[in-house]
């Protein structure tokens, strides 16, 4: 049994801990006392759903009345009438999680949330600190019992194993990598695998009911092969079994994905006398900026995106945010940037509290400040010019041109933030000379005189006449079938030179007989240089 | 108010004037920067629906670029961006930069500015010069704006000379006002040279380019055509040179007996 075990699993310990009640927990400590009064009494919480309100969550006393989650609040009335009701709280259990998977990291390195109420925890190497594994079990029961949180938890090699002894296990079981592994899993139900609902209702039906059946078909020898075609298709672990079993047994990875916790960055200043004058809310803001710039430097980052909130004498709260084209944590930057969004504030009867806070930060390394006097006749930088060319014109002001997969010449330039990385693009033919300009939309010409070969002589655009000289072309565009409509006409592009030297791109939208419409007209789309 | 005689003074007096002022007034010709350095803040005026003025544009400032003698600490290779501001109007009549047709070197490292009031564009150009990662600036202006006065072209030219970016102003349909501009082009279209291959077809593009006013060079026109590779001039009339050899007002020093 141990001898397909892989080393490595058993070299982990990971703690998981089920809060098999936490949504009634929560909801009883975060009240009064009138809420701990109705400990004896029925009560369950609920939820709205199209068809009325269904139970979410239920207590001891509601349990013996007979009210199980998931029924709906009707049923649960006529089996015990004189149920209490509250309302549920998803997104509080969640956020509440949360907070304790960041809690519980006072038990190992990084702790992962395994929602709705369950946290994962890696005690790898850490239970000699606690003077051994019971011991960080007792401890993690007297923590959470201080709490009044009621739980379960488990030790084992593996998250998967882990999970399956905390939920179905016995209090406080603490599974050895060596040995017993697989044996001691073999009475858990299949459900310990955590597989879907539906999953499981085919593996009763197939009779298999314990992870020890499931274990005894593989040990038969064809039998993993049946439960593997069965299965086939099944790609999700939570949907096959035996990606699951493998993962309790650790023969194949389970990454887990650990809570982090980040703080933004903020800084605030409360005013003592309400300020009404900008050359004051100037003054004030320089401030933050210098305090949010140390706040930053000490982290080792720089803000993306910052905001400033102006809390007003009457209630009312003004928030300027502000995006940078790159991390940046220089305040005369930020006080300058911010300068110019203020222009329009009204402060009314004054602005008594003011907080700049970076709601994006990123990894920004210290460096050497220029202490030669010529740094200073540097200039800016680029991502800085761009910062301040975006608060001033907008957004959409200030882009690059990149290249678009197109053949339609319009189409086969597009428009990107200045320092966006630039997309591949194949590169261009060079025998198709293109026009320095391109007008925003093509204008159309009317030709006065065309030779036989097919292009004007002589046309009028804007009201002058241009009589054509050279020519070179036709380079047929044909439409992008694949987008465009059927009716859509192909182009005939040429390039042609003036008798004053101005040079142009001019088309021919169709050719005559083509069936789709009357004679072709001409348009004026380019400017050589 | 009356100005001293220059002919009745020394001539050892003029050796070195002489030397300063034929430094000074040295003609102005394609790849100069490599003598003087880059030309900061040029104006060139343009037509509407008429390219010329953006291709001469970038064709004076490729031809600095290449020509101008590099520091020592930096890279073989220049990757600065260049900034391309644009008022709604100029667009609308002269068109945006397209990408695949602009010289090859610049493609990928152009940034372009749509600025909807010409004190917008002022405000860009000015922000775009104090930034140290721009090889230079281009900017195209329509019309005579009220904004554009001797102040705010003074301020560009100080920006200019101070951060060491050329500016390279493009003004479609202006007269020529006032301003501080170093040069001052007046340019058009001209007729191109036969292409290589198809004797038909227009040839790389040429321009009549007029320096009307230029703080360090004569004044005089010139056909420029080029490529993506060089820039080249010849000269329309051999005679105005001679003519205005000496035109460092007061620095003639023999006059030449048929003027007299």
């Amino acid at each position: 049994m141990s001898a397909n075990t892989p080393d490595a699993a058993s070299s982990r310990r990971i703690l998981s801990i089920w809060l098999p009640a936490m949504a009634m927990d929560r909801w009883r400590n975060a009240g009064d006392e009138g809420r701990r009064s109705l400990d004896n009494r029925p009560l369950v919480l609920i939820a709205d759903t199209a068809h009325g309100p269904r139970i979410e969550a239920v207590n001891r006393a509601g349990m013996v009345a007979g009210a199980r989650r998931g029924m709906m609040l009707a049923d649960a009335r006529t089996l015990c009438p004189d149920i209490v009701t509250a309302p549920s709280d998803p997104a509080g259990d969640l956020a509440f999680l949360e907070k304790l998977a960041i809690w519980a990291r006072r038990w190992g390195p990084w702790s992962a949330m395994d929602a709705p109420d369950g946290l994962l925890v890696d005690v790898t190497a850490v239970p000699h600190l606690f003077g051994g594994e019971e011991r960080l079990v007792a401890d993690v029961e007297a923590a959470f019992a201080r709490r009044e949180l009621g739980l379960r938890c488990a030790i084992a090699p593996t998250a998967g194993a882990a999970w399956a002894l905390s939920h179905f296990g016995p209090q406080g079981a603490i599974l050895e990598g060596q040995g017993d592994f697989e044996a001691r899993l073999a009475d858990l139900p299949v459900a310990a695998l955590r597989l879907d609902d539906d999953v499981l209702t085919v593996l009763r039906r197939l009779g298999l009911k314990r992870l020890g059946d499931l274990a005894g078909i593989e040990n038969g020898g064809s039998g993993r092969d049946a439960i593997q075609r069965r299965f086939r298709n099944r790609k999700s672990p939570a949907a096959n079994p035996l990606i699951r079993l493998d993962q309790i047994l650790g023969r194949v990875p389970e990454p887990l994905l650990p809570v982090v916790p980040q703080h933004m960055p903020l800084v605030q200043r409360r005013l003592m006398e309400p300020i009404r004058h900008r050359q004051l809310l100037d003054k004030v803001v320089e401030d933050l900026a210098q305090d949010m710039a140390r706040e930053l430097e000490g982290r080792g980052e720089g803000a993306r995106r910052l905001e400033l909130g102006l809390w007003r004498v009457d209630g009312e709260v003004v928030v300027r945010r502000l995006e940078m084209a790159s991390a940046t944590r220089e305040a005369t930057h930020i006080c300058r940037l911010f300068a110019a969004r203020l222009d329009d504030v009204d402060a009314g009867f004054g602005i008594e509290m003011l907080r700049l806070r970076a709601s994006w930060s990123e990894p920004l390394a210290l460096e050497q400040g220029d202490i030669e006097a010529a740094a200073e006749t540097h200039g800016t930088s680029l991502a800085a010019c761009i910062d301040r060319l975006t608060v001033r014109l907008g957004v959409k002001a200030v882009s690059r041109p990149v290249a678009f997969a197109s053949h339609i010449p319009e189409r086969a330039q597009r428009w990107q933030p200045p320092l966006a990385p630039e997309p591949a693009s194949q590169g261009e033919l060079a025998f198709h000379k293109r026009p320095l300009k391109m007008l925003d939309k093509a204008e159309r010409i009317s030709v006065l005189y065309a030779t036989p070969d097919g292009y004007p002589k002589r046309f009028r655009w804007r009201g002058g006449v241009h009589e054509v000289t050279r020519v070179e072309g036709p380079e047929r565009i044909a439409p992008e079938w694949w987008r465009e409509r059927g009716s859509t006409r192909l182009r005939d592009y040429y390039r042609i030179e003036d008798d004053r030297g101005r040079r142009y791109w001019i088309y021919r939208l169709g050719i005559v007989g083509d069936g789709r419409g009357g004679a072709p007209d001409w348009y004026l789309q380019g400017l050589c240089a | 108010m009356s100005y001293a005689d220059l002919s009745s003074l020394p001539i050892t007096a003029f050796e070195d004037v002489a030397a300063l002022s034929a430094r000074r007034s040295v003609r102005w010709r394609p790849g100069l920067a490599a003598v003087q350095g880059a030309a900061h803040h040029t104006e060139v005026f343009t037509a509407s629906g008429d390219a010329a003025g953006a291709g001469v544009a970038l064709a004076l400032a490729l031809d600095d670029l290449r020509h101008l003698p590099r520091a020592d600490g930096s890279e073989a290779d220049d990757r600065r961006n260049v900034l391309w501001v644009q008022t709604r109007d100029a667009a609308r009549l002269n068109g945006r930069p397209y990408r695949a047709g602009l010289p090859q070197s610049l493609q990928s490292r152009l940034i372009h500015v749509m600025a909807e009031k010409a004190e917008d564009a002022l405000f860009a150009l000015e922000e775009g010069l104090r930034c140290r990662d721009f090889a230079f600036v281009i900017g195209e202006m329509a019309g005579n704006a009220k904004a554009l006065d001797f102040t705010a072209s003074r301020r560009l030219t100080l920006m200019s000379e101070r951060h060491g970016i050329p500016l390279f102003l493009v003004r479609i349909d202006a007269a020529h006002d006032l301003s501080s501009a170093r040069m001052r082009w007046e340019v058009a279209s001209a007729p191109s040279a036969a292409s290589a291959w198809n004797a038909q077809a227009p040839g790389d593009p040429a321009w009549k380019a007029e320096l009307f006013r230029a703080r360090s060079h004569a004044p005089g026109t010139w056909t420029l055509s080029g490529g993506d590779t060089a820039l080249t001039a010849s000269k329309l009339r051999e005679d105005t040179d001679r003519a205005v050899a000496g035109w460092t007002a007061g620095l003639q020093h023999r006059r030449s007996p048929r003027a007299r």
